[in-house]
């Protein structure tokens, strides 16, 4: 019998090989539920979950709002800009006045790096990250990966490449942790300076090269530029950008191949991809939206198994 | 107590057919009636009925579906052990359609109960049934009879009954053994 070898989500630099296919396998049984007449099961209608969203999201919270309610667990929600936060409250105390409300399981953004890894020492309730700052954003990484395996058949083996904001993205940290345990090759492509000194530490490779990239890859994830982390200019202006980096259609009818395109949202139309390639059939965008419910519910399904009263 | 044999190959051979007979009493031919097995093990039951009725019987287009109860069930995180998911596959409506629930052991009736539930997430049936190769008599949890079985037992609470199939052990029997 299968469970997972952590009691939190943190990130995936703290998962195995065969958590990742136990995630998966839960997530294809998911998956035909939320295709259902009635897509709701009632496993955890007694375990209650809070959101708590430090920093802006949209599809991220509705994504795990559903994924929680189709299990029939309890959800609160909360929001960093209408609460007690900005009255000086510390993160501790906010989660533990949260708790005491009963609550079993945590969903958290936040702007910190680590906020997920501290809050799993100092309180009681199973964790699940759902971003820490430019850290990890597991979940993404985890439907990222599950589109390209219904997509292709099989992540092992194949050649993805990670194009735009490598530094401050925690999308890409957490993909090139998730593609490399199950045996992808990662090339990363942007402008220099958006791009982490140390990545070929992790094993990734370096092409500036747009065209190249495309050429090289099956498959390309584009990133957003995300300007509200960018605290100096880290490149002339987002014409230029668009110029150097930006994937359009006559790019993608050059290859000779057939690459599949993802972006974990939101999309800049026009800046890091053309509207006619976000909405070409190679493109997955929205596959990977509907999978990120079926994941994230097999994410809190099996975190929550693991709760003993 | 070693393990007993409860019912041999021969046995649970003409078990289907006298089964399969009193579902085509109900049933007629099948045209507004669903064979749904209750995954894991009911499945193979199911399939194995299917089987009788499209070639010995000459039943057309039997609907046969498998229902998979695991996110339904009552003990979820009561347990010691993580229960597996099997997959569901029910390739048409049930909306107004008679339902035949298949299983190889009903002893609590807590599976029925969950599969209750979930079949309503397919739609309202016009009404729902039980059939069981094995049914363990006095060790009901719940108030569900099964409406065709096989044969009944009296097994007492700290023996099993296992039931093995020919696609997975060789051969058709049935034993009880102690736990």
């Amino acid at each position: 019998m299968k469970q997972l070898s952590v009691p939190h989500l943190l990130g995936i630099k703290y998962l195995k090989k065969s958590d990742i296919e136990l995630i998966f396998e839960t997530s294809d049984h998911f998956k035909e539920v939320i295709n259902r007449p009635i897509k709701k099961v009632p496993s955890l209608r007694d375990i209650t979950i809070a959101n708590l969203f430090f920093e802006n999201s949209t599809r991220t919270k509705l994504s795990f709002e559903l994924a929680e309610k189709r299990l029939s667990a309890d959800v609160i929600n909360f929001s960093a800009s209408q609460s007690s936060v900005k009255k000086g409250e510390t993160l501790i105390d906010t989660v533990n006045n949260i708790l005491s409300m009963k609550v079993d399981i945590v969903v958290m953004r936040h702007s910190s790096v680590g906020a997920g890894v501290f809050l799993s020492k100092h309180v009681n309730a199973r964790i699940i990250n759902a971003g820490d700052g430019t850290h990890e954003h597991p979940t993404q990484a985890l439907l990222d990966c599950y589109s390209i395996k219904e997509k292709l058949g099989s992540v092992k083996g194949k050649k993805i490449v990670i194009v735009g904001d490598i530094l401050h993205s925690r999308v890409a940290l957490s993909n090139i942790f998730a593609l490399q345990l199950q045996g992808a090759q990662i090339k990363v492509c942007g402008p220099t300076t958006l791009i982490p000194k140390y990545i070929s530490s992790l094993g990734v490779k370096v092409e500036t090269n747009i065209k190249k990239a495309l050429e090289w890859c099956d498959v390309a994830n584009v990133l957003r530029v995300q300007h509200e982390r960018m605290d100096i200019k880290y490149f002339p202006s987002t014409r230029e950008y668009t110029q150097l980096f930006g994937i359009n259609k006559e790019i993608l009818d050059n290859l000779g191949k057939k690459i599949v395109i993802m972006h974990p949202g939101p999309i800049n139309r026009g800046v890091e991809i053309t509207s006619d390639v976000a909405d070409a059939d190679q493109s997955i965008i929205l596959n990977q939206v509907e999978n990120g419910v079926a994941v994230r519910m097999a994410v809190i399904y099996l975190l929550a198994q693991q709760i003993k009263r | 107590m070693r393990k007993k044999v409860l019912l041999n190959t021969s046995e649970i051979d003409i078990i289907l057919h006298r089964l399969a007979c009193q579902l085509i009493e109900n049933h007629n031919n099948f045209s507004n009636t669903v064979l749904i097995g209750l995954q894991p093990r009911g499945s193979y039951l199911a399939k194995r009925l299917s089987e009788l009725l499209t070639s010995t019987y000459k039943i057309k287009d039997l609907k046969l579906g498998f229902l998979d109860i695991t996110f339904y069930r009552d003990d979820f995180r009561r347990r010691e052990e993580p229960i597996e998911a099997s997959s569901t596959d029910i390739q048409f409506l049930i909306e107004n359609k008679k339902v035949v629930f298949i299983d190889d052991v009903l002893y609590s009736g807590r599976s029925v109960r969950a599969a209750l539930t979930a079949i309503q997430s397919y739609g309202r049936p016009e009404s729902i049934e039980l059939l069981v190769l094995i049914d363990r008599r006095f060790s009901r949890h719940l108030p569900i009879q099964p409406d065709y079985k096989g044969r009944q037992v009296d097994a007492i609470n700290n023996e099993r009954v296992v039931v093995n199939w020919k696609e997975t052990h060789k051969k058709d029997a049935v034993y009880i053994e102690p736990k």
